[in-house]
């Protein structure tokens, strides 16, 4: 069907339908399960751990994405608040995995919306994964450091590095793993594969 | 020479929009044996039929192929026209050029090509083919039903009331199935016990029924209207003749706390009981598991255990020794009412396919329970005596979250069809506890109402509006025990709103499925089941109530959930078949079954082997003196279905099909 | 039994208590451990939430190095490496795409056959053996087992113990002659990497949890995961210092537990190194005192 023609549905601030955009079909290639599965029951959001700080609950993110309503996704908080925890995809009765389509948006909105995911959230995940590709694995010393300067919360949890120390748990030198190169050649070629 | 005619229908636009139906009229003209080929815009119609009895009459037409629909439809239509023309009917064939041409081509020319093919292929056929006559077998005027729940007394009744003579079996030790359990019936929130006993009553006085409970069909022999059924009776362990159900044995028997199958496990019962106080027929049954006598004969103790019920009951009617005992009736017909199981809530499923509620405790804790034990809980005659309690500590509960949609629609769980009746009986739940308990908040979480019927929807409304039951849209994620609480985690996706209730009871709405043993009773019978065990009808809309094995029929939610209105319907309309197969003492059925040439027969019974339906028989033939010369197959008449399977098996090829002989096969694909 | 062994980070940080306590269990009943040469870390959160060959790419880099190294079995304690290391062989498995994709990054394509088993899994096994040569019975303690998000879910990726009703760590603290309690947040997630980047919301998860643990009367809570601990242990001085919930509740991994009922030494099995000292738990059952807080040398 030939959907080109403007309808009157377009004028104002209505959504017209279907939406010409196509994130929809992104996130089916990239999970491999289709959205329209999703019959809108909610057991996902009633068990999610992280519901009650969420704008948009876990149905209405797969809701949003039947509709093929990118921005909204994209742009909101609550892709970046869950947990992965599992909890939506070990329920959902049409077996469905939310958790893996907003893993899969994330990916998405990293690129597209770079500047609207949380600030302290955009800088643990930058923080731990620059911790990998310096030194192969994660030096939580050089973790929190990074983060801190990263987040600009410079002065939280510094009252527990004594504490830390005293029961040895915070190592002060980074050691590097021996296949430092191949791990980097791994962060490098998943980047590539990112468009742009 | 034949004179056949050739009749052309365009069905509307339906086949003469693809079809080019005057230049196949045109071509058929022109095959030897034709003597006459038209084209008409809908042959079906008074007019067309006229236009073929018209051809036979004055062309002395000797065969007719009419080029229109699927014979599914309208093959009886043409060949009782013929047949009034004075042709015999089995000299009329059809050649579907809807189904097999219009409807799936696309391409005018290659289609009124293919229909040109289609339309010769029955010509070359027809040539071949010999007037038939209907077959006519006996009838044995007498049904069976199984199952005696509310859809086989309706359909033991009717057929009954009908003059015909019925047997109901009942595996159970009394008759009243689901519904004697439950509380009200919506929407008219009737008392179920007090709509139903009558009709219990009326079966167990109704001259033209035997009702045989306590008994399972053991194996089914014969065809439609010469059934032979096997019925095991298995063993009361009382005299049911004797026996004056006076219920002294009950109230003497030591064991008194059986959790009962009756109060699903809510109420007590003893070790020799009957299952509900207006049981039909009212004796008992002892349960030789539980019994103190047959546990301790079972570990070997000389001496009698215990023999309390035979001490006092009167008429000596306990029967220790009794054994299952076997009888064989000879029925015309069967009707399969045998009713559903509800979705177990515990961890153990008894299919693969199905997963128990790990989220909701698999059904573990006290206070969540079914639908059916709410039934119970509401009913008059229940353990509670009809107050709303709880099973952990007797309280009332003040809230109860009701949960829709367990076990069914639900694919995670193995089950993804809807159970159709939880949304009509929950919303009863919700009105029978606000009736009640006068301060009870009912919170309901459902998925859709689907309440088509005729005062449903109003029900549902009345329970939001009159009964204040809040109704919120979404599925519960988890159960949390919350001291003698049970913490519901749940969304409203109406508002997006994560809701946490503290409920003093969940009740889950849980599915009908079919029953647990439906495989080995479909595999009896020869009929077919769905991949979920519910028993499948011969066409969904118009041949609702028959199966695919003719004389077998099937009332209530043995076919998938259903209603009670539902089930008394279908029940009514098994019993009408049954009474149309009865009304006649001869049954006529279509000549298209196999017949065996008897002198080429070698007698190696590959048919036999083959014959899906047991069809075939073995016959002696024997010399003017008596002596046998050889065996050889021989056709049932009234088993064979025509499905050609020894046709096509016999190594000596001394089985035909009539109506699709080898001569015939050849002649018409020669054609193409 | 030889066993590859992959800490993972925190293993050696913060959980360094873990892999002590699980190398000094795994020598009483006589496991060898063979550590995976040179591995990386796996990815945890962080890369999967951000690209999904990345959180894939990581992990299949160390079962490469299991498989150069011929382990057939890779023993994985933490249970966010654990889950990790099982989606990523799941989706080697099930997934082509992803499969040709990280055969071309890595140069190499990683058996999917290898068994990756987590501390349940091989403890539970063993609970024979732990029951067999227990020297102090746990008797009279009473332990809630959580399990957390990684050790059961997703069900299709894990598959050894039920996702919503699980009994394997309530199994081995069975045999460690301690009773676990029946409670229902087991399976409940303590908020898990937002420790950093959104305290309070670890606050408000791990605090719940810790409510119901105590409410259904548990003296300790078994843990299998080094950030649930970080969560439960770590952050539970703030949750303690802001409500007054109640006692401050030890929280041990399992291994420590088997630990004590081998008999083994509490400063060898790092008890000595959480915030919420266990020493109430020591005193129950009959043990000494916990030598003092010392500096220690990294």
């Amino acid at each position: 069907m030939n959907t080109s023609a403007p309808s009157p549905a377009s004028a104002g601030d209505i959504h017209s339908f279907p939406p010409a955009k196509s994130l929809l079909s992104k996130i089916r290639n990239a999970i491999g399960l289709d959205p329209v599965l999703c019959y809108q029951c909610g057991k996902c959001s009633a068990g999610c751990p992280m519901a009650s700080e969420m704008d948009l609950k876990t149905h209405e993110i797969i809701r949003l994405l039947q509709l093929d309503l990118g921005e909204r996704l994209l742009s909101s908080d609550s892709i970046w608040l869950c947990l992965t925890c599992e909890t939506c995809t070990t329920r959902c009765p049409m077996e469905f995995d939310p958790a893996a389509a907003i893993d899969a948006l994330r990916e998405i909105a990293l690129r597209e919306y770079p500047d609207r995911v949380p600030r302290s959230i955009s800088a643990f995940h930058s923080a731990f994964l620059d911790q990998i590709r310096m030194h192969g694995r994660v030096f939580e010393f050089g973790l929190v450091a990074f983060y801190k300067l990263r987040s600009g919360a410079l002065f939280g949890d510094v009252e527990s590095v004594p504490g830390m120390l005293a029961r040895g748990k915070l190592g002060l030198k980074p050691k590097r793993i021996q296949g430092i190169q191949e791990v980097r050649r791994i962060f490098s070629q998943c980047a590539t594969e990112k468009p742009r | 020479m034949s004179r056949i005619g050739v009749f052309i229908c365009h069905c509307g636009e339906n086949i003469g929009r693809t079809v080019d139906c005057v230049r196949v009229a045109h071509n058929l003209e022109n095959v030897p044996g034709v003597v006459h080929s038209i084209d008409y815009k809908y042959m079906c119609s008074d007019p067309g039929q006229a236009l073929i009895k018209q051809a036979i009459r004055e062309l002395q037409l000797d065969g007719v192929v009419v080029g229109a629909c699927s014979p599914h439809m309208h093959e009886k239509t043409f060949r009782k026209a013929a047949a009034a023309a004075g042709l015999n009917p089995y000299l009329c064939e059809m050649a579907n050029l809807r189904e097999h041409c219009s409807w799936i081509h696309e391409d005018r020319e290659r289609a009124t090509d293919k229909a040109i093919g289609l339309a010769r292929f029955m010509v070359e056929k027809i040539k071949y083919n010999r007037p038939l006559a209907t077959i006519r077998i006996p009838v044995e005027r007498r049904a069976l039903v199984i199952g005696g729940g509310i859809a086989g007394i309706q359909a033991a009744l009717d057929i009954a009331d009908g003059g015909r003579e019925v047997i109901l079996v009942e595996k159970e030790p009394s008759i009243g199935g689901h519904m004697s359990q439950l509380s009200e019936t919506f929407p008219t929130l009737d008392c179920s016990q007090c709509i139903l006993t009558p009709r219990m009553v009326e079966v167990a006085q109704h001259p033209n029924i035997q009702l045989l409970a306590y008994s399972e069909v053991e194996s089914v022999e014969g065809y439609i209207g010469n059934f032979q059924v096997k019925i095991r009776r298995k063993a009361r362990s009382v005299d049911e003749i004797k026996c004056n159900g006076c219920g002294e044995c009950q109230k003497n028997c030591p064991n008194q706390k059986i959790p009962g199958e009756f109060d699903r496990g809510l109420g007590m019962r003893t070790a020799i009981y009957v299952p509900f106080p207006q049981a039909v027929p009212n004796i008992p049954v002892i349960d030789r598991a539980k019994c103190a006598f047959y546990r301790g004969k079972a570990k070997g103790v000389k001496k009698a255990v215990c023999g309390k019920c035979a001490e006092v009951c009167g008429p000596k009617a306990i029967d220790f020794d009794q054994q299952d005992s076997f009888v064989t009736e000879e029925v015309g017909a069967i009707v399969v009412a045998t009713g559903y199981q509800l979705y177990s809530i515990g961890k153990a499923q008894e299919s693969e396919t199905l997963r128990g509620y790990g989220e909701y405790g698999y059904g573990a804790i006290p206070d969540v329970i079914d639908g059916l034990q709410f039934e119970r809980l509401a009913s008059a005659s229940g353990p509670t005596g009809g107050k709303i309690l709880r099973p952990s500590d007797g309280k009332e509960p003040k809230t109860i979250v009701f949960l829709q949609c367990i076990g069914s629609r639900d694919r995670a769980k193995g089950i993804e069809y809807c159970s159709k009746i939880c949304c009509m009986y929950v919303a009863k739940h919700a009105i029978l506890y606000h009736h009640k308990v006068d301060h009870g908040r009912a919170i309901v979480f459902y998925l859709d109402i689907r309440a088509g019927g005729k005062g449903y929807d109003e029900f549902v409304r009345r329970a939001i509006e009159e009964s204040h039951a809040l109704y919120l849209r979404g599925r519960v994620s988890r159960l949390f025990r919350n001291g003698d609480t049970i913490c519901v985690h749940g969304v409203d996706t109406l508002s997006g709103e994560p809701v946490a209730i503290d409920a003093d009871m969940v009740v889950l709405a849980t599915a009908m499925r079919a029953q647990p043993d439906i495989a080995s009773l479909a595999q009896k019978l020869s009929i077919s089941y769905d991949r979920h065990g519910f028993l499948n009808e011969a066409h969904p809309k118009l041949r609702p109530v028959e199966t695919n094995t003719a004389g077998v029929y099937l009332a209530g939610a043995c076919q998938s959930p259903r209603d009670i209105p539902d089930s008394v319907a279908m029940a009514s309309a098994a019993a009408a078949k049954v009474l149309g197969l009865f009304s006649n003492e001869l049954l006529e059925r279509e000549p298209l079954i196999a017949r065996v040439d008897q002198l080429a027969c070698t007698g190696c019974f590959h048919c036999e082997r083959v014959c899906p339906y047991g069809a075939i028989e073995r016959k002696q033939l024997k010399d003017g003196k008596g002596r046998v010369i050889k065996i050889v197959a021989e056709v049932n008449q009234g088993v064979c279905q025509g499905c050609g399977t020894c046709q096509a098996t016999c190594p000596s090829k001394s089985v035909e099909l009539e109506g699709f002989t080898d001569e015939q096969v050849y002649a018409a694909v020669n054609a193409l | 039994m030889r066993l590859g062994y992959f800490p993972g980070c925190s293993l050696h940080g913060t959980a360094r208590e873990y892999e002590e306590s699980l190398k000094a269990v795994a020598a009483a009943l006589h496991i060898e451990l063979e550590e995976i040469r040179d591995w990386a870390c796996c990815g945890a959160t962080s890369a999967h939430a951000t690209s999904r060959t990345l959180g894939v790419a990581l992990p299949a880099r160390t079962l490469m190095q299991a498989e150069k190294q011929n382990l057939d079995r890779i023993f994985a304690p933490c249970a966010a490496c654990y889950n990790r290391l099982a989606s990523a062989q799941h989706a080697l498995a099930h997934d082509a795409t992803m499969a040709s994709q990280i055969r071309s990054i890595l140069d190499y394509s990683p058996k999917t056959s290898v068994s990756i088993i987590n501390i349940a899994q091989l403890l539970s096994a063993q609970a024979g053996e732990i029951q067999k040569n227990s020297k102090a019975p746990l008797n009279g303690l009473k332990i809630a087992c959580y399990y957390g998000c990684l050790l059961v879910r997703p069900p299709e990726v894990c598959k050894f113990d039920d996702p919503e009703a699980p009994n394997s760590l309530d199994h081995i603290v069975s045999a460690t002659g301690a009773a676990p309690v029946a409670w229902d947040m087991a399976l409940e997630c303590c908020g898990g990497g937002f420790s950093l980047s959104r305290t309070a919301s670890v606050v408000r998860l791990s605090r719940a949890i810790l409510k119901s643990a105590r409410s259904a009367g548990a003296h300790a809570l078994a843990v299998a995961c080094p950030m649930c601990h970080s969560n439960l242990d770590f952050r539970q001085q703030a949750i303690n210092k802001r409500n007054r919930d109640g006692e401050a509740m030890p929280i041990l991994f399992l291994s420590q537990l088997v630990g004590l009922s081998l008999g083994l030494d509490p400063i060898q099995l790092g008890l000595h190194r959480h915030f919420v000292s266990p020493q109430p738990l020591l005193d129950r059952i009959g043990m000494g005192k916990l030598q003092p807080e010392r500096r220690e040398q990294v």
